[in-house]
């Protein structure tokens, strides 16, 4: 049965997360202990990859063994204490297959695995008894009559008693809960159907009945856990793959101890220790540089894509990355304290909002349980009535009415089509972490998007390249050949694509915050900021070169669109979504960035704040905002919206406010999630339309007193596997 | 109809036995990497260590 196909896992957790993987490439921390590493291959594929990186690790000093495991593409070494993971990953890397060093405490799926085992078992119970006593009462609806069907009633109780003891716990843990506020759920009439219809049955036997509803009790419990399987699975894999992702930021800092460098957990730093920061670097910790001069990163945090000058006295934040040279901070906040955290704190305002939303399921169940047990109980005290006091006769049609009431095909009205459309998504590459997030999807109306690494990727790009001259050109690339910082080296990446040579220059040096300097055809020449050079600013994110005495030039950059973000665009606005760009970047370039991507509304220089309010106030007009962003800056906004969307390259933060995490670079699957959710949502209703036909169609038959259990089994078997088929529709 | 004083305990018998290689299956951790080892049957390296 297809239904049982499941999302794979992670595509690709780990490709995409590549600020945080150029970092833990700069660690070389070694295992503490003997024990076990476990490492991210996202690009492993096949039977063959399978052996080599194999057969290729355990060739390496110190380790005992590996085992990859494909599902999870991951593989677990066994190592001795003191063997550095950087060799493993750079020994994996040589076999040429990606690697990244995962958490091992941060994966702490064992917890979840052992639900899903757990419930799988329940399953299998449930299904084993559920097709043995079916055979029996086959033969029962077959015309067994007297003995012979007191005896298989007897063994059908014999199976059913404990197998629903077993197998029906999660619902009556869940009913219990319910009830104990004083609140009504789903499990509640499911749980009492199932124990109703045992009792009974049990009461029928011992008199010799005609009706036993064994098997009624035990499809309802097979089908309804099957409905809560795969409901755990969808939930389970998007877990596991966003777990992967927070495992991949090891959080660590070098700690400066009377100048010598030591690793240490950023937990264990506390305010006025010393922090090196290398180049390439993400900020550990809040705090003052003190020694070293540098250019830092600030776009995960404000969105700004300009980076800024670090030096001395300037104050650094959590989260920001530092570009080009060693800096030296003095910690002035450590964990909840610093900027990072605060704007946590934001998010937990923002969220309070979303935590009322009302599934459908919900809202079905609100209508629906209260129904079947008033029906129930009117069935049996009108029949109680009719039969002048017949309460076996009142009990046994009440009950029927019950199990056929009772919201077998509602169970797996919704999980079905949720586990159909997120496999359908997770194959382009979107990961949904939210349960109702789908059903959210499907109502938006507004798309708020955010500019920096979200439209963009976050790289530069020169533009007008043709603007400066072939002789400035070649003798800028000789001297942004020599930098790692982020503009240079995008100069030299296109300076080459255009075929140009670098003209030979010596004694180039990078001044670490400034630009590099050098001397090109006997003159002095300088790339780099503006003040250091001598020009004067643009308002664009710019870098400028002078040689000698001329006049110093600017080149001028723009951020590359992320793959897909223009197809992305133009199909939500084809579906009639209204479009905003909100940015905390400055005006100039957010303009001329939504000229390009073509989005109208815009909104720039826009604090975490204000972006969060943006969300908030267009919820408050009635509109159902889906918001897409990755930095820190968004993560309010983020939670304050009807539903949000973030790149795997976002942050941590970004990420967990999120419902949804787009794997890959492309954004182009965003339209078709769109359609996606408002198929699936079409659908659920489609099954609830469904289940409820078959309920006006059985139930009158039931208060009538006519349903026999072999009517009980056959609307419910085939309830659930219309509505099981109609969700596989969405594919 | 005698003979089901056998059948059924046969059948039932059966169906427990398939129930309990399930089990067992399960706790041997066999659905872990269904992808892998759907692959590893392909592989000519003697595998001494199928589960982990």
């Amino acid at each position: 049965m297809s239904l049982a196909e499941t999302p794979r896992l992670a595509a690709c957790p780990a490709c995409a997360a590549a600020p945080a993987a150029e970092e833990l490439a700069a660690r070389a921390n070694a295992v503490e202990g003997p024990g076990t590493v476990q490492l991210s291959l996202p690009t492993i594929h096949c039977a063959a990859c399978i052996s080599a990186v194999e057969r290729g690790i355990a060739r390496a000093p110190g380790v005992r063994g590996a085992r990859v495991n494909l599902t999870l593409k991951r593989v677990t070494i066994d190592v001795e204490p003191g063997t550095p993971v950087e060799d493993l990953v750079s020994r994996i890397e040589g076999l040429g297959y990606e690697a990244h060093e995962l958490d091992s405490a941060a994966l702490t799926a064992t917890e979840t695995d052992r639900r899903g085992s757990d419930l799988l078992m329940r399953l299998a119970v449930a299904f084993f008894a559920n097709m043995n006593v079916m055979l029996l009462s086959v033969a029962v609806w077959a015309g067994a009559e007297g003995v012979t069907r007191d005896m298989f009633h007897w063994i059908s109780a014999a199976i059913t008693i404990p197998t629903v003891i077993f197998s029906g716990q999660p619902f009556y843990v869940s009913a219990w809960s319910a009830l104990r506020v004083r609140r009504l759920n789903m499990d509640v009439p499911i749980s009492l159907a199932i124990i109703l219809a045992v009792a009974l049955s049990l009461w029928e036997t011992t008199l010799s009945g005609k009706h036993a509803y064994f098997d009624a009790a035990l499809s309802l419990t097979f089908f309804l856990l099957l409905g809560r399987y795969l409901d755990y699975r969808t939930r389970a894999s998007a877990r596991s793959a966003a777990q992967e992702l927070t495992a991949l930021e090891v959080p660590k800092a070098w700690k400066l101890v009377d100048g010598a460098e030591t690793a240490v957990r950023v937990s264990e730093l506390a305010v006025g220790d010393l922090v090196r920061v290398r180049p390439g670097g993400r900020v550990p910790v809040d705090g003052a540089v003190v020694e070293g001069t540098s250019e830092i990163d600030r776009s995960l945090m404000t969105g700004e894509s300009l980076p800024v000058f670090a030096g001395p006295e300037t104050t650094v934040h959590a989260g920001e990355v530092n570009l080009t040279g060693p800096l030296s901070v003095r910690v002035s906040a450590v964990g909840r304290d610093t900027a990072l955290h605060r704007i946590a704190d934001l998010v937990a305002v923002a969220e309070s909002g979303r935590a009322n939303y009302n599934s459908l399921a919900d809202r079905m169940a609100r209508a629906y349980a209260p129904v079947v047990h008033v029906l129930a109980a009117a069935t049996f005290l009108a029949w109680m009535w009719v039969s002048g006091g017949d309460a076996r006769l009142s009990l046994n049609i009440a009950v029927a009415t019950l199990i056929i009431t009772c919201p077998c095909a509602l169970g797996l009205a919704v999980p079905a089509v949720t586990t159909a459309a997120s496999g359908r998504l997770f194959r382009k590459g979107l990961l949904i972490k939210d349960g109702t997030a789908l059903e959210r999807l499907a109502e938006i109306d507004t798309v708020v998007f955010d500019k920096t690494g979200t439209l963009t990727m976050g790289l530069p790009e020169p533009v007008d390249l043709d603007d400066l001259s072939r002789r400035d050109l070649e003798a800028a690339l000789a001297l942004a050949d020599a930098s790692s910082h982020p503009l240079a080296k995008a100069l030299a990446k296109a300076g080459r694509e255009r075929g140009l040579r670098p003209t030979p220059a010596t004694e180039v040096a990078e001044v670490p915050g400034f630009g590099i300097e050098g001397n090109v055809r006997g003159e002095r020449a300088r790339l780099g900021r503006a003040a250091w050079v001598g020009a004067d600013g643009v308002p664009e994110t710019a870098t400028y070169f002078r040689v000698g005495s001329d006049d110093a030039v600017a080149i001028r950059f723009a951020d590359t669109i992320r793959p897909g973000a223009e197809q992305a665009i133009e199909e939500l606005r084809a579906e009639g979504k209204r479009l905003i760009l909100v940015s905390g970047d400055a005006d100039a370039a957010v303009r001329a960035f939504a000229r390009r991507v073509g989005v109208d509304e815009v909104i720039s220089e826009a604090l975490p704040e204000d972006k969060a309010r943006i969300v908030a106030e267009l919820s408050a007009d009635g509109r159902n905002v889906l918001m897409v962003g990755d930095g820190l800056n968004d993560t309010a906004a983020l939670s304050a919206a009807h539903v949000s969307i973030s790149p795997a390259t976002a942050l941590d933060a970004a990420r967990v406010a999120s419902d949804i995490v787009l794997m890959g670079k492309d954004l182009s699957a965003l339209g078709d999630a769109a359609r996606t959710a408002v198929k699936a949502r079409a659908r659920i209703k489609e099954n609830f339309t469904i289940s409820t036909i078959y309920n006006v169609v059985a139930v009158p038959i039931a208060l009538l007193g006519f349903a026999t259990p072999l009517a009980a089994a056959l609307a419910m078997s085939l309830s659930s596997i219309t509505v099981s088929l109609n969700a596989l529709r969405v594919r | 109809m005698d003979v089901l004083v056998w059948l059924i305990p046969v059948s039932l018998f059966l169906g427990g036995l398939g129930l309990a290689g399930f089990f067992w299956a399960l706790r041997k951790g066999q659905f872990e990497d269904p992808e892998g080892d759907s692959r590893r049957i392909l592989n000519p390296d003697y595998d001494e260590k199928p589960k982990d």
